[in-house]
């Protein structure tokens, strides 16, 4: 299995049946995939709630999209929206998580993923509102990044996203909730240790509740 | 009861240095056919509030790469990157907006209402050179209403009064500009008779109405 996979297979046991989620763009959508024996409501920010699996080339209707501009599928008993009622319902706490990728974490929960100065600038879109709305926010994201530099640090240092918003943090290593004190090692996966996390993280972590996860080894 | 106007019309509604909305979510439910005659047209100097930058060959993004956009107001423009070279060249300026944010912006100026107090934003650059409230133990950011000249708006189906329907997710913004601009150019696929009770853009808010060729 490779880190991204566990991710989204561990993402997807954080939901709890006829939950509304918002899934964001790239990782955060594989979620879907591994949602198994409970009824979840996915919502796509651009207009529609029931976010069915992605159509065959000879079903692909131009005028039902996703928040990416992909095409999709709408379940049984989907419906559509305008943007008000789109961002009310985000903004407004209907929906219990809302699932994005990140840049950075840190500490006291900031996150920031919508921006890096001087070289990427694709803007937030709905990001800002999901997570100052939503009643759960939990980051899918691999560990470090590229280079193999930490994401999970003492204080972001990329312009934020949103202030104190994240409440759990899914990564192929492990599994880390923020709480009021810090960050919190809840659960490390084999066959990572520990250590390894600690190291691989440059904000100081809780370990003593955390607790070795084997199912993604097998 | 409403004619249906030649799209070449728009040449007397639009001038350069206009504001102008346009709905649509990456392409999806975008008056396409009204932003090929704006390109061909070659009209300038434009604001867009639109809700992203389009792709370069769909959506709004055709004019910011034709160079006819001064000022873009949108949520996201990363499947654009013509307008993310435009915006750090400096040839465009770019207001990049919450997308929940931009849409009460737009609502507020249709329903004369002078802005809204959100939470979204708080502690981040967006909230640079804005007033923050604090009400009932919670900061919000005071978003002044946004209106524009002209909204350029797409149905799936008009009704021959121009009540509109805007099937599936091409509906986004399109409503909601349709209430938030002096003129308001709907663009729709179809003529047909619509249920009262279906109408998603009733016609009064609609000022002149298009029609789309038939594919």
């Amino acid at each position: 299995m490779n880190a991204k996979e566990i991710i989204a297979r561990r993402v997807a046991e954080e939901l709890e049946d006829q939950d509304l989620v918002n899934l964001g763009i790239g990782l955060p959508t594989m979620v879907a995939n591994y949602i198994e024996g409970k009824e979840i409501f996915l919502q796509s920010e651009n207009g529609l709630i029931g976010l069915g699996p992605t159509p065959s080339e000879e079903d692909i209707d131009d005028d039902l999209t996703n928040a990416g501009g992909q095409a999709v599928t709408l379940k049984d008993g989907g419906m559509y929206f305008d943007s008000l009622m789109s961002f009310s319902i985000i903004r407004g706490g209907h929906v219990d998580k809302t699932i994005l990728g990140s840049l950075q974490v840190d500490e006291q929960g900031n996150l920031a993923n919508w921006i890096i100065p001087g070289k990427m600038v694709p803007g937030m879109g709905g990001a800002m509102d999901l997570v100052t709305g939503a009643k759960k926010v939990i980051i899918a994201m691999t560990h470090t990044n590229k280079k193999g530099q930490a994401k999970i640090l003492k204080e972001c240092t990329l312009p934020l996203t949103a202030k104190q918003e994240v409440d759990l943090i899914i990564t192929e290593m492990g599994v880390i909730e923020v709480r009021e004190d810090g960050l919190h090692l809840l659960e490390y996966n084999a066959p990572h240790t520990i250590e390894d996390i600690v190291q691989a993280t440059q904000a100081h972590l809780h370990t003593k509740e955390a607790k070795e996860n084997t199912k993604w080894t097998k | 009861m409403k004619t249906i106007e030649p799209i070449a019309q728009l040449s007397e509604y639009i001038k350069d240095g206009a504001s102008i909305m346009v709905g649509g979510f990456m392409g999806c439910g975008t008056p396409e056919a009204l932003i090929d005659y704006l390109v061909e047209q070659k009209v300038k100097d434009l604001t867009i509030i639109c809700n992203d930058a389009g792709y370069p060959d769909k959506g709004v993004g055709k004019l910011i790469v034709n160079h006819q956009v001064s000022h873009l107001i949108a949520s996201h423009i990363g499947l654009n990157p013509e307008a993310g070279k435009q915006m750090s060249e400096g040839t465009m300026k770019v207001t990049l907006t919450p997308q929940g944010t931009l849409a009460e912006q737009i609502r507020a100026a249709g329903a004369g209402l002078g802005g809204i107090l959100t939470p979204t934003g708080v502690g981040t650059i967006v909230e640079e050179g804005k007033e923050v409230l604090h009400l009932k133990g919670k900061d919000y950011l005071l978003e002044e209403a946004l209106h524009a000249d002209i909204a350029l708006i797409y149905a799936t189906a008009s009704d021959a009064y121009g009540n509109l329907i805007h099937e599936k997710t091409t509906r986004n913004f399109n409503p909601i500009m349709a209430l938030a601009a002096e003129k308001v150019i709907a663009l729709t696929r179809s003529i047909k008779e619509i249920d009262p009770n279906c109408v998603m853009t009733p016609h009064v808010l609609v000022d002149h109405l298009m029609k789309e060729e038939t594919k």
